[in-house]
């Protein structure tokens, strides 16, 4: 790894300035699972790392029934997936983090960092795309508040400008009568990355459904809502049909790619999958 | 560059040193501070051979900056037992067979170490799962499983 100068800021201001004064020389380290990587085999080679571990407000939970879920970029897997609220309410976004890495690994993995990262792969962004997360980016005196569905640009690219930091991502109250799945398709069960991910979300009324959202990962140069699949779903009742038609539906919006994993064929043919299974366990999850 | 002062406890003993910031805890241990039974396999996170506890929760110490470990509590595989009395997943890897070569065995009794203290009644099923991060070239994983559920049971009966 090349030698580089470290800062560990106490306030976000102190972090912002430093990035902003070290420009693209800097890289900004939060769990480190993914920018270690990059040091050691030199596909990045910062002069200036900035550690985002002491900079307070930026880590933890909360909830409340008004403003939703907020959930700190410097979260870690671990304690997201342990979260009881996000197991209960978020319940893709407790999946997709249980997907990253092993246990050692989501320890150390933040939330910010799997979606900073801007991977079409990343395994919490399908979840976080259908349960409406807004991404809070915060730089020098300015705050703004992204979709997550307008942040990612492209492969490794996001609409984050230097001296930005995001800083944590806030999504909807849930009510009672919704529910998610994301289910990733793998050849190991655990350190493998997403041939396809896909989550779903769904809310019902009198045994319809009246909200589906469906985010697909690793199909696209970069995760993606299956909005025509989302809109065969809501207003019917989920029959065999309707998943039939949504399940192509998705696999026609995806774009993926042929790679060492498995060909674009076959991904969308899991696309189809995955789609239907989520649909069917998220509607059955908001009816208990 | 510039070093950086750091003070972690290891083992409950207190380490104050002067680090690289490019140097990894894993680099530290081994070098700087000599404890040596924590290995490094693929230095990428994927193998858990480097497994050690830290406050409490297990992490790969390739992945991690010794710079970050400053203030907290790191125990490595020297750390869990007394010189007569070994921890009881250790002895369990040593009843059972559970280990061929034996580089990957820190990591595993470290990982499933952390993995009994939170839960000891932890099902078969979920275990294997939770231990995917430690990887066996010689694939001897049968013996492992065993060694580790023996354990579970030493440590309920002890509990």
């Amino acid at each position: 790894m090349r030698n580089f100068e470290y800062f560990e800021p106490k306030t976000f201001a102190e972090a912002s300035a430093l990035l902003t004064r070290y420009g693209g020389e800097a890289e900004l380290l939060g769990g480190g699972t993914d920018l270690i990587i990059g040091m050691k085999d030199r596909t990045l080679t910062p002069g200036y790392v900035i550690s985002l571990e002491h900079v307070p407000g930026i880590e933890g939970i909360t909830y409340d029934d008004c403003d939703g879920l907020w959930v700190g970029a410097m979260t870690k897997m671990r304690a997201i997936e342990r979260s009881s609220i996000v197991r209960e309410r978020y319940t893709a976004l407790a999946e997709g983090a249980e997907e990253v890495g092993s246990i050692q690994i989501r320890n150390l993995a933040t939330l910010g960092g799997n979606i900073a990262h801007g991977s079409p792969a990343a395994d919490t962004a399908a979840a976080l795309l259908v349960l409406d997360a807004q991404v809070k980016i915060a730089g020098g005196e300015v705050e703004r508040s992204v979709p997550i569905a307008d942040f990612y640009l492209g492969p490794g690219q996001t609409v984050l400008r230097t001296g930005e930091i995001l800083t944590g991502f806030s999504m909807p109250a849930r009510s009672a009568n919704s529910g998610s799945q994301y289910l990733k398709h793998k050849i190991r069960q655990v350190m493998d990355l997403a041939f396809v991910g896909v989550a779903t979300s769904v809310s019902l009324s009198n045994g319809t459904v009246t909200d589906t959202k469906i985010g697909l990962a690793a199909v696209a140069p970069k995760p993606i809502r299956a909005t025509d699949a989302e809109a065969i779903i809501t207003g019917s009742s989920l029959s065999g049909e309707v998943l039939r038609q949504a399940a192509g539906a998705a696999a026609g919006q995806s774009s993926p790619i042929s790679d060492l994993r498995c060909t674009a064929e076959h991904r969308r043919e899991i696309v189809a999958a995955l789609t239907k299974e989520t649909a069917t366990t998220a509607v059955a999850r908001a009816q208990v | 560059m510039r070093k950086h002062p750091i003070s972690f406890t290891i083992n409950g003993d207190l380490q104050e040193l002067f680090v690289e910031p490019r140097k990894t805890l894993l680099a530290v241990i081994r070098d700087t501070i000599g404890l040596t039974g924590t290995k490094e396999g693929c230095s990428t996170g994927d193998c858990g051979a480097c497994t050690v506890i830290v406050d409490g929760e297990p992490v790969t110490s390739c992945m991690l900056l010794a710079v970050s470990a400053n203030g907290k509590e790191v125990t490595t595989i020297e750390g869990i037992s007394s010189p007569d009395q070994l921890h009881p997943v250790q002895q369990a890897f040593l009843e059972t067979g559970g280990y061929q070569c034996g580089f990957c065995t820190p990591g595993f009794i470290m990982a499933a170490k952390a993995l009994l203290d939170d839960n000891l009644d932890i099902p078969e099923d979920e275990m294997r799962h939770a231990l995917g991060g430690n990887i066996c070239r010689c694939t001897g994983y049968t013996k492992i499983v065993e060694a580790v559920l023996s354990a579970a049971e030493t440590m309920r009966a002890n509990a």
